[in-house]
């Protein structure tokens, strides 16, 4: 193996530039699939986490996934019933004996949960009327299972505990309606009941919807202004390991009955998108390496053009056609390892100078490093992917070299 | 000096398929190579020399009769077992020397030893460049084909024909790109060969002088031996 490794390595130095061209191609690709990946999966992870962060990992509420079973269909289960027009009773909504489920959720490991009553408003303020979400919570409970904290720009989370009618609403609202820190409105529920609340903090999250649509305020307060008095319609868990949510959401609606959502349930769409983005990307970055192993394929089956006259000579001193075959798939291994060895440190060093790079995401006001991210799958795939691809490429060329007679050639002369 | 019989033809063809109709390009010959002996294959152009020569140096099949080796029948044989009773028991020296070019003189001559793999390293370099220097080279022994003349090229070849210390060598027209001051000397090494160390060599050559030179002459015309 130690003569076809010297005779391969020969060839390859013997085509000095021609060989460099075609390391040159591996080396581009293997950098720039780890760069490129990187930054995929970096945004990916980014994207995730903004998403998991910002919402609750799971959403229980007060309905059921599937509708009531009729007490016809429960009495006749053989017959075929069918029921329609079906008007539900009217019934105050919300999660009935929310204290004992709650009771449950906090006693699994890792787990926040929290009340809150979610209703609508409209703020009427200076002759302008405004639709809200009112986030009826817990005060001291809303950092458990909300990251609203982070984004507030004025007033604080702290000034809704003991203040029995504050509210935090978003900073769109607030310049939409001009009002400030400290200045009172006036939200009407659905049923005409009227409650005032004082600014008591403003946030800025970002999302346009958000920051002119919510508002935080005390779950006492919202229950009385809703008249629906300890009565609560969500509870929302937070998770330490979030990628539990799927799992556990199916385990907590089996228990309790009520629809119980995951994060990944609940953004199904994007994380689509998200897989789709991802093998569109792996696919271009592919193509590179594709596009490189063209040039080894190039490299080699001249090199076995060129030294026709070679593989007669070594056919007729007693080399096998195998041996002609080794030498030729070495010289596509020795490219592909040798393009792996200066690709990956120089998409090492691409995926870290990525990293350093600070820009402004339009509409932000933040400077952020872009989202780079790797690990040591990326790296094995990239070389893999590289190595397969010197080995495919060098195969062709190879085969045809050892399928060669030396007599063809030998009879044709020099 | 017994000169044995190492290998035998049995009225061996070969005929070639082209595209407008099959050449015969050796008909029925049955030879004998023995060892002590220089033998010439002798004929004109496009006679079917060289075509015997391959046939007999197992680098082409024959399309009918058989070969022997030590009276066995080794016709049959793969492409595998064929390559390794040439790698072991012949040498081949061809007209244009056929050196891999981008290895010296040296690493020439030790690559058939390095592919039999029965010495190691420092033994296949020793003995390198002892046929190197039995052949007067041992001045280029790391030159590169391109850096010696004509007829050191072709010494080199001899040299690496008598890497592995084979049993027959094969040489086609050795000497037909030579002067003639190197054309004697590379049939006088043949000759050696053949009467000191006791190889069986078969020469093709269209060159009186050359044949004359030789113990044996085969005579071959339109791929028919005659003589």
């Amino acid at each position: 193996m130690r003569l076809l490794i010297f005779i391969a390595l020969k060839h390859l130095l013997a085509r000095k530039r021609q060989s460099l061209v075609s390391l040159m191609g591996i080396i581009l690709g293997v950098a720039f699939f780890l760069a490129i990946s990187s930054l995929m999966q970096g945004s990916e992870r980014d994207f995730i986490k903004r998403l998991v962060d910002n919402s609750p990992h799971i959403t229980i509420s007060d309905e059921y996934r599937t509708p009531r079973i009729q007490p016809a269909e429960k009495l006749y289960p053989d017959a075929m019933v069918a029921v329609s027009n079906v008007k539900p009773l009217t019934e105050e909504r919300g999660i009935r004996g929310f204290e004992k489920v709650l009771g449950t959720l906090k006693s699994i490991n890792g787990l926040q949960a929290s009340p809150v009553l979610v209703g609508q408003g409209i703020i009427t303020y200076a002759g302008q009327e405004k639709g809200i979400t009112l986030n009826g919570m817990i005060p001291e409970e809303i950092d458990k299972v909300s990251t609203i904290r982070e984004y507030m720009v004025e007033g604080s989370l702290e000034k809704l505990f003991g203040n029995p009618d504050g509210i935090l609403i978003g900073i769109n609202l607030a310049k939409d309606l001009s009002l400030e820190l400290n200045d009172t409105m006036t939200i009407v529920s659905p049923s005409g009941d009227i409650k005032r609340f004082k600014i008591v903090g403003i946030f800025k999250t970002g999302r346009g919807g958000y920051d002119r649509g919510q508002g935080f305020a005390n779950l006492k307060r919202v229950q009385t202004l809703l008249d629906r008095p300890n009565r609560i319609n969500s509870i929302l868990v937070k998770l330490d390991n979030p990628q539990q949510a799927l799992d556990l959401s199916k385990n907590i609606e089996k228990q309790i009955g009520y629809k119980s959502e995951s994060w990944q349930e609940q953004s199904a769409d994007l994380m689509n998108t998200l897989s789709i983005r991802n093998k569109i990307m792996y696919t271009v970055v592919s193509a590179v390496l594709i596009v490189a192993a063209f040039g080894i394929y190039n490299v080699i089956s001249t090199v076995v053009m060129e030294k026709h006259r070679d593989i007669a000579i070594l056919k007729s001193i007693g080399f096998q056609s195998d041996d002609i075959r080794r030498i030729f798939l070495i010289q596509g291994v020795l490219l592909g390892v040798a393009g792996n060895m200066i690709g990956l440190p120089i998409g090492m060093a691409m995926m870290n100078a990525l990293g350093n790079i600070k820009f402004k995401p339009p509409g932000s006001s933040d400077v952020v490093f872009m989202p780079v991210s790797w690990g040591w799958e990326q790296f094995a795939i990239a070389a893999a992917f590289a190595m397969i691809a010197s080995i495919l490429a060098a195969y062709l060329p190879a085969r045809k070299g050892a399928k060669l007679m030396p007599v063809d050639v030998l009879r044709g002369g020099s | 000096m017994t000169k044995d019989i190492v290998l035998r033809s049995e009225h061996i063809s070969r005929i070639l398929d082209t595209e407008a109709m099959p050449v015969t390009l050796v008909k029925e010959a049955s030879v004998e190579l023995r060892t002590h002996e220089f033998t010439a294959i002798k004929g004109p152009s496009g006679s079917g020399k060289s075509s015997l020569l391959y046939l007999l140096g197992l680098l082409d099949r024959p399309t009918a009769g058989k070969i022997f080796i030590d009276d066995k029948d080794i016709t049959g044989f793969t492409d595998k077992k064929l390559a390794d009773i040439r790698l072991e028991q012949m040498g081949f020296v061809f007209q244009f020397h056929f050196l891999l070019p981008e290895f010296t003189s040296l690493e020439n001559v030790m690559i058939p030893m390095q592919r039999l793999g029965k010495f190691n390293e420092t033994q296949i370099k020793k003995s390198a460049s002892e046929k190197l220097e039995k052949l007067g080279l041992i001045d280029h022994m790391h030159k590169l084909p391109s850096q010696l003349s004509g007829g050191q090229r072709q010494r080199v070849a001899v040299a690496r024909a008598l890497a592995n210390n084979p049993r027959m060598i094969f040489a086609d027209e050795p000497t037909g790109n030579l002067d003639t001051e190197s054309s004697k000397t590379v049939q006088d090494i043949l000759k050696q060969l053949a009467h000191d160390d006791g190889c069986a060599v078969v020469a093709v050559t269209h060159d009186p002088e050359f044949a004359k030179n030789c113990d044996r002459i085969i005579t071959i015309i339109d791929g028919r031996v005659v003589a």
